[in-house]
């Protein structure tokens, strides 16, 4: 009997141990079971709506894309700076103008960052900026239709990098120069740059009301790299604050030639200072030459004005407004944190984060705490301004965002890291890995006064084996933490359009309530709409041909169109009669050298065609709209260049 | 002034609330309406529910032959007329006439209403029912018959992927207070006229 329970006792200790053994086992893991914790934190349930906007930049596509957090869902490619045919952004006679520069049309660029509209420091949902560098230009995109309809070429500027920031009542969007220019530009020796280029940072005006851009004045600085920027924030509201690399002002092997300096800048500019003096009739009026497009909801159409003429304002002229803050190792992310008092400059060739204070940057001014100038303009002692340096074991220190509770989430290139740390302390709490090569990192309002900080997306540049091989060019990709808590958990990864370069982030509320839904077609005020079957026509101008369509399920109006002849300029300008929420229409005709037409409920849109072979060509509707879209369709006879058949349009007629 | 009159004056101003509010609504609801489709019929107008709906049902509704929903029918210049005239032959009994005038009122509205219900539904049939010929779609019952589209005159009916409703609005309630406070007028007039 003593036997029995004796080994029936062992027995049971036997099972206890490989039972807790796998608890712990378990546990530790963070697989299995305890992995789908983390799957319920990002699911949405069909029919049910994300709890933030993501717009995270497309880099080198020239685009912006709308994803839902926390599911990663991918929305909407809004079209800005590259045309896209799937809109006819860019194609249409309607929006061409929009990508309209000082060099002729140019149907690309490369997109950075985007920033939503302030009021009062917090974010308001009514636009997003965003800049194009390639060829310096800043975006304006409505946030009620999710459309660009606006864009201003940027003169004496190029690698428009430093943008599209906004000041915290978008009193200002900025545009600062990465690459600095003669300035006229002119025919001189590339060797001749240092003392000769300059960098333009200029300040354009937001039209409260409209959001009409226009630039108010550029400041015309030393010939250095202005590589990213930050407005002040509440006690520093008046400032922008840009980092600088090349101080050296090399021209050639940059990689060696702008790493030279232990120390480059932060350039601390009093805007507001700047503003008072050309208000009161400062700076220097310069011609220039510049496009800036303006989309109009009401005509459906964009228009292009050149611009020809610039203020500038030199920095000297102006005592008091520009300062240099030294900061070690080519600094590239420039953050201010939500209260304002720290600026943050991400020495990208060092380890460790160089934080400055602005209290103690205007008391250094006061004192006349320098160190020198450059150029005229004063250096700051770095001791003077320093506020304090967060050492950790990261390589390459690159972007910070803030949650609003007194925490900064840093991105490290090198080390492919996200860390998180607390300001006043400098002390490192957690560090997460990204799968790779993280740039810029964004938190829904984590650059405005009241940061959102519930979610942080780190946005990386080489993805290798996260996902399904896609021959030699793989996704690029953004990642999802969890930072509501003391450490950050890496909740999602979702793959991205083109270089997920920056993004801006915004709680839903706070966007779809303003989304609009239909244009009515009583407010369209294109002058080729047709607002009615009544309303169609064709009309003949020499050899130009301008059709006044109308689509409405499940049929174009005229569909029989005859006395088109080879040769001719045919517009189509096509107006879709719909009045309901989701219901576009498309269009495309055979052999147009054109894109499609993908026009929303009671929008006019134009395409052009021209005939070239005689015949009778069909078009159709691009997009399914009914049960009956197969049947929507037409056709146009197009005769010989002499012919003379009879201009002639219609609808329905044969079976009456 | 007697009790009595005082509620058929009552009785005689309550039907024209049906100038202020809509008489009737019919909502029609689908899957790929998640705001469904609705319309108020007024004593002189049809209105949207929600903005362009009229166009929407119009839309929808000629797939199957269905008349798009006109602008004005006759009825809309007939109804608010006959309102006023019997509002005014009301307010002239609940001055002048004694109680059993207040019955005839009743009466009298009770069947210029059934008459009115009746045209809705000969309208309503008329509608559902007598479809273009060269409709897109042609749906036929288990019998046979040419399906009818005829939304119902009271109450939730399914039609197609719709499902329909008809119920009547605020106006058709002040209409149906009036109607009931002028027999509760004659009513009250009939016991105090026996009393003495």
């Amino acid at each position: 009997m003593k036997n029995i329970i004796k080994s029936t006792i062992a027995m049971l200790s036997v099972l206890v141990a490989f039972t807790s053994c796998n608890n712990s086992e378990k546990s530790d893991s963070k697989s299995g079971a305890l992995a789908s914790n983390v799957a319920e934190k990002v699911y949405v349930a069909p029919g049910e709506h994300d709890e933030f906007y993501a717009f995270i930049s497309g880099g080198f596509s020239g685009q912006l894309s709308v994803y839902g957090l926390p599911s990663g869902r991918l929305f909407k490619v809004i079209p800005v700076f590259s045309q896209d045919a799937e809109k006819a952004y860019g194609y249409n006679e309607e929006t061409k103008p929009m990508l309209n520069t000082s060099h002729g049309f140019v149907p690309w660029d490369d997109s950075h960052h985007p920033d939503i509209s302030q009021t009062a420091g917090e974010i308001d949902g009514r636009w997003i900026f965003i800049n194009g560098n390639n060829t310096p230009r800043i975006a304006k995109i409505d946030l009620s239709t999710f459309e660009t309809t606006e864009i201003i070429e940027i003169p004496n500027s190029a690698g428009n990098h430093s943008s599209s920031f906004v000041t915290e009542n978008t009193e200002y969007v900025v545009a600062g120069t990465r690459f600095s220019v003669p300035i006229p530009q002119r025919d001189m020796p590339i060797k001749d740059y240092k003392g000769n280029f300059k960098g333009s940072l200029s300040f354009i005006s937001v039209d409260p009301e409209h959001g009409h851009m226009d630039i108010k004045f550029q400041l015309i600085m030393p010939g250095f790299d202005y590589d990213l920027s930050h407005p002040g924030r509440g006690k520093s509201h008046g400032w922008f604050f840009f980092t600088t690399y090349n101080t050296e002002e090399a021209s050639t092997l940059m990689e060696v030639n702008a790493s030279q300096n232990d120390k480059d800048f932060i350039a601390a500019v009093n805007w507001k200072k700047i503003e008072e003096y050309v208000n009161n009739g400062g700076g220097t009026m310069m011609p220039a030459n510049y496009a800036h497009n303006v989309y109009d909801e009401s005509t459906h159409m964009a228009t292009s004005t050149m611009k020809k003429e610039v203020l500038t304002v030199n920095p000297l002229d102006v005592p008091g407004a520009v300062y240099f803050l030294p900061t070690p190792k080519s600094p590239h992310g420039c953050d201010v944190d939500p209260t304002g008092e720290y600026i943050i400059g991400n020495g990208k060739l060092s380890s460790a984060l160089t934080v400055h204070s602005f209290t103690k940057m205007l008391d250094a001014i006061e004192n006349e705490k320098f160190a020198g100038d450059a150029y005229g303009i004063p250096i700051i002692n770095f001791e003077d301004v320093l506020a304090g340096t967060v050492e950790s074991s990261g390589l390459g220190p690159l972007h910070t965002e803030f949650d609003g509770k007194g925490n900064a989430y840093t991105t490290f290139f090198i080390s492919s890291e996200v860390v998180k740390w607390k300001l006043g302390t400098w002390e490192v709490i957690d560090r997460q890995p990204c799968y790779y090569s993280v740039g810029h990192l964004m938190i829904p309002g984590g650059n405005s006064r009241k940061p959102f900080g519930k979610y942080v997306v780190a946005m990386n540049k080489i993805t290798k084996d996260r996902y399904l091989p896609t021959g030699p060019e793989v996704t690029q990709s953004a990642q999802l933490y969890d930072i509501s808590g003391e450490k950050m958990e890496l909740l999602l990864d979702f793959p991205t359009i083109g270089e997920p370069h920056y993004a801006a982030g915004a709680p839903a509320d706070l966007i779809k309530a303003r989304s609009k839904k239909i244009f009515n077609l009583e407010d369209n005020n294109h002058p080729y709409a047709a607002k009615s079957e009544g309303e169609t026509k064709v009309v003949r101008d020499g050899n130009t041909v301008h059709i006044y369509m109308t689509t409405i399920r499940s049929h174009f109006s005229p569909d029989n169109i005859e006395g088109i002849r080879v040769g001719d300029k045919v517009y189509f300008h096509v107006t879709n009669l719909e009045q309901d929420y989701d219901v576009p229409h498309g269009i495309s005709m055979i052999g147009a050298n054109t894109s499609e037409l993908l026009i929303m409920p009671g929008q006019t849109e134009t395409f052009t065609w021209e005939p070239k072979q005689e015949g009778v060509w069909p078009f159709y509707c691009t997009d399914f709209c009914s049960a009956l879209h197969q049947e929507m369709q037409g056709y146009v006879r197009v005769s010989a260049k002499n012919a003379n058949t009879p201009l002639k349009w219609s609808l329905g007629e044969d079976i009456e | 002034m007697k009790k009595s009159n005082i509620i058929m004056l009552l009785a005689a101003i309550l039907p024209l609330g049906l100038f202020l509010f809509p008489l009737w609504k019919i909502t029609l609801e689908a899957p790929q309406y998640p705001t469904p489709l609705g319309m108020y019929i007024h004593i002189n107008d049809f209105s949207d529910v929600n903005p362009h709906d009229i166009k929407n049902i119009n839309l929808m509704n000629h797939y199957v032959g269905m008349k798009y929903i006109p602008d004005a029918i006759p009825e809309f210049k007939i109804f608010p007329a006959g309102i006023l005239i019997t509002t005014l032959i009301g307010l002239i009994i609940a001055f002048k006439g004694n109680y059993k005038w207040f019955l005839f009122w009743f009466i009298l509205m009770m069947v210029l209403s059934s008459a009115g219900l009746y045209d809705f539904y000969i309208w309503e049939h008329d509608y559902g029912h007598n479809l273009d010929p060269k409709a897109i779609m042609k749906f036929t019952n288990p019998d046979g018959s040419q399906m009818g589209f005829q939304p119902p005159l009271f109450g939730t009916k399914d039609i197609l992927n719709f499902r329909a409703h008809s119920y009547p609005r605020l106006g058709a309630y002040f209409l149906g207070l009036g109607i009931a406070a002028s027999l509760f007028a004659y009513l009250v007039g009939k016991k105090t006229h026996k009393k003495p």
